[in-house]
């Protein structure tokens, strides 16, 4: 194909990376002190918001109680300057609802809800710039945002959104990847046990391939967790530093 | 907005303050909270500013596309403006119940741009007829604390202070219609002359007396508040009442005269943050939401 070569010969990306590497990750936990958690979390040049209201009764309709466990409820919305060209709704058309649904199964499979029957944890996460990987920069400041309400996870989620190019898994797509034809696939991971939340994929791939990507996937994930780690960690040492001065 | 409850015993507190010009926080009736901005926040945009006033946050991205000018006024760009209240900011925001919330900012801010001389609209004007500058300019709620107006001008004020606007040059190609080409060079840009823009102060009355950026807690305690947008010079381009409660002509015209007050002085300070902002250039370090 002519024009952009994705992965050149010497194995260098668009923007100068391996296959196997991560964008950069730079994370805050509590950037909102009106929310009961909140985070913001940059993956390369996509950056979202996550804030957490929860675990409070159930509002609107009373039908969704659930009398074992907690109800999730998860928004996905996208700022209308996020994308290069400007999104009209901020949320409502089926892209964000299909994604809001993936992030409500994949925090339930992680969230530890059967502690607070009858009550509704909210989850929203807003993109303020859009540049691939939409999905899973969405569950890793998802994640950071429950942690930071306090709300027990059974392990950290971590997503990555992996493509395959000549023969190549290349982990953490960005937005001229994503849309140059190459086939995608999402996968969020619990990693300390090696379980998948969600895995997602909608392009073609030969199933001789599958295997390679998903644990190319995988390790990403577990990088994304290491970092995700520190910052949790880093965030306690201030806030205990805060707390004892 | 976001509510608070707030008890009688509250009230009368917080009314009794502001009597004596002692607010709960400590600030006197006139006095903003503290306010940091910061431009060039979303690299996406061809300008933006992000706004915190106390706990309330907002985000402005603007983005500049062609577009055909409006009949009536041919030689002329324009600006549209939209405002997002996201679930961030409050559960009772999602899905569509901050539209209601998000519908009425807007509207007030098209009120408040609807005169000759808030901006230079035929500076966005390529092509008369043809092709103009549309300015979007889109509003990010991210926290209600009270105060959204003034927070929302001040943020415009700023992302438009950071908008840049390519070069374009016409050329007339071979079957006699006009081309656009816009300049390849990320640096060779037009920027907009923010002098008139606006800055919009909100009075809350508050017992017999009134208190600029209102808190959650103080604007429960108010019956109305008014809503001025003033210039640097000190003229009103819109003014509005918001509220249940009724004010009389009096306390209307004296707290006019105390939003005009407070808004010329709003101008030059930020105004002056903007520009030594600017000339940090590269140097600058970007904090954004990690700091």
């Amino acid at each position: 194909m002519a024009g952009l070569e994705l992965l050149s010969d010497q194995g260098y990306r668009l923007d100068g990376r391996k296959a196997t590497e991560l964008r950069k990750v730079q994370a805050r936990m509590g950037v909102f002190a009106q929310a009961d958690g909140s985070a913001y979390l940059e993956q390369g040049n996509t950056k979202a918001l996550a804030v957490v209201y929860g675990p409070h009764e159930v509002r609107g309709a009373r039908s969704r109680i659930r009398h074992d466990r907690a109800v999730i409820n998860c928004q996905y919305s996208m700022a209308t300057f996020s994308t290069a060209e400007r999104k009209r709704r901020p949320h409502g058309d089926r892209k964000s609802t299909e994604m809001s649904l993936h992030l409500k199964q994949t925090f339930e499979a992680a969230v530890m809800t059967q502690l607070y029957p009858r009550s509704q944890i909210d989850i929203y996460v807003k993109i303020l710039q859009s540049d691939g990987g939409n999905y899973s920069v969405c569950v890793n400041a998802a994640t950071l945002a429950v942690i930071d309400a306090g709300i027990p996870m059974r392990d950290y989620v971590c997503a990555c959104t992996v493509g395959f190019v000549d023969e190549t898994p290349l982990a953490d797509l960005c937005y001229a990847e994503e849309s140059g034809g190459v086939s995608s696939l999402a996968l969020a991971l619990l990693p300390r046990g090696g379980q998948i939340a969600l895995l997602q994929m909608d392009a073609r791939l030969h199933q001789d391939h599958l295997e390679a990507l998903i644990e190319a996937a995988m390790t990403a994930c577990k990088g994304v967790s290491k970092v995700l780690d520190q910052v949790v960690r880093q965030h306690l040492q201030e806030a205990s530093v805060a707390s004892a001065e | 907005m976001a509510t608070v409850q707030v008890s009688e015993a509250e009230k009368v507190y917080i009314l009794h303050g502001i009597r004596d010009d002692l607010r709960v926080d400590g600030r006197g009736c006139e006095d903003y909270r503290h306010m940091e901005i910061e431009t060039d926040v979303v690299s996406n945009t061809d300008g933006s500013a992000k706004v915190t006033l106390g706990d309330t946050a907002v985000l402005v991205g603007v983005k500049a596309d062609i577009g055909k000018p409006r009949p009536m006024v041919p030689n002329e760009g324009y600006v549209e403006f939209f405002v997002d209240c996201s679930a961030n900011a409050t559960p009772e925001f999602e899905g569509r119940g901050g539209e209601e919330l998000g519908t009425e900012l807007s509207n007030t801010l098209y009120k408040v741009f609807n005169n000759k001389h808030s901006m230079d609209l035929k500076s966005l004007c390529i092509s008369a007829g043809e092709h103009c500058w549309v300015l979007y300019v889109d509003v990010l709620l991210l926290q209600c604390d009270g105060n959204l107006y003034d927070a929302i001008s001040v943020a415009i004020k700023a992302a438009l202070f950071n908008t840049k606007i390519p070069r374009v040059h016409i050329s007339a190609d071979e079957e006699g219609g006009k081309e656009i080409e816009l300049s390849d060079d990320p640096y060779d840009c037009v920027r907009l002359n923010v002098e008139n823009v606006p800055c919009i102060v909100t009075l809350c009355k508050v017992g017999h007396r009134h208190v600029v950026d209102a808190t959650l807690q103080e604007k429960a305690c108010s019956v109305a508040s008014l809503i001025i947008s003033v210039t640097h010079k000190g003229t009103i381009t819109c003014t509005r009442k918001v509220g249940g409660g009724s004010l009389d002509p009096e306390s209307i015209f004296e707290m006019t005269e105390a939003g005009k007050r407070v808004g010329k002085a709003l101008h030059a300070p930020l105004m002056k943050l903007l520009q030594q902002e600017e000339s940090l250039g590269k140097a600058r370090q970007k904090v954004g939401f990690l700091g």
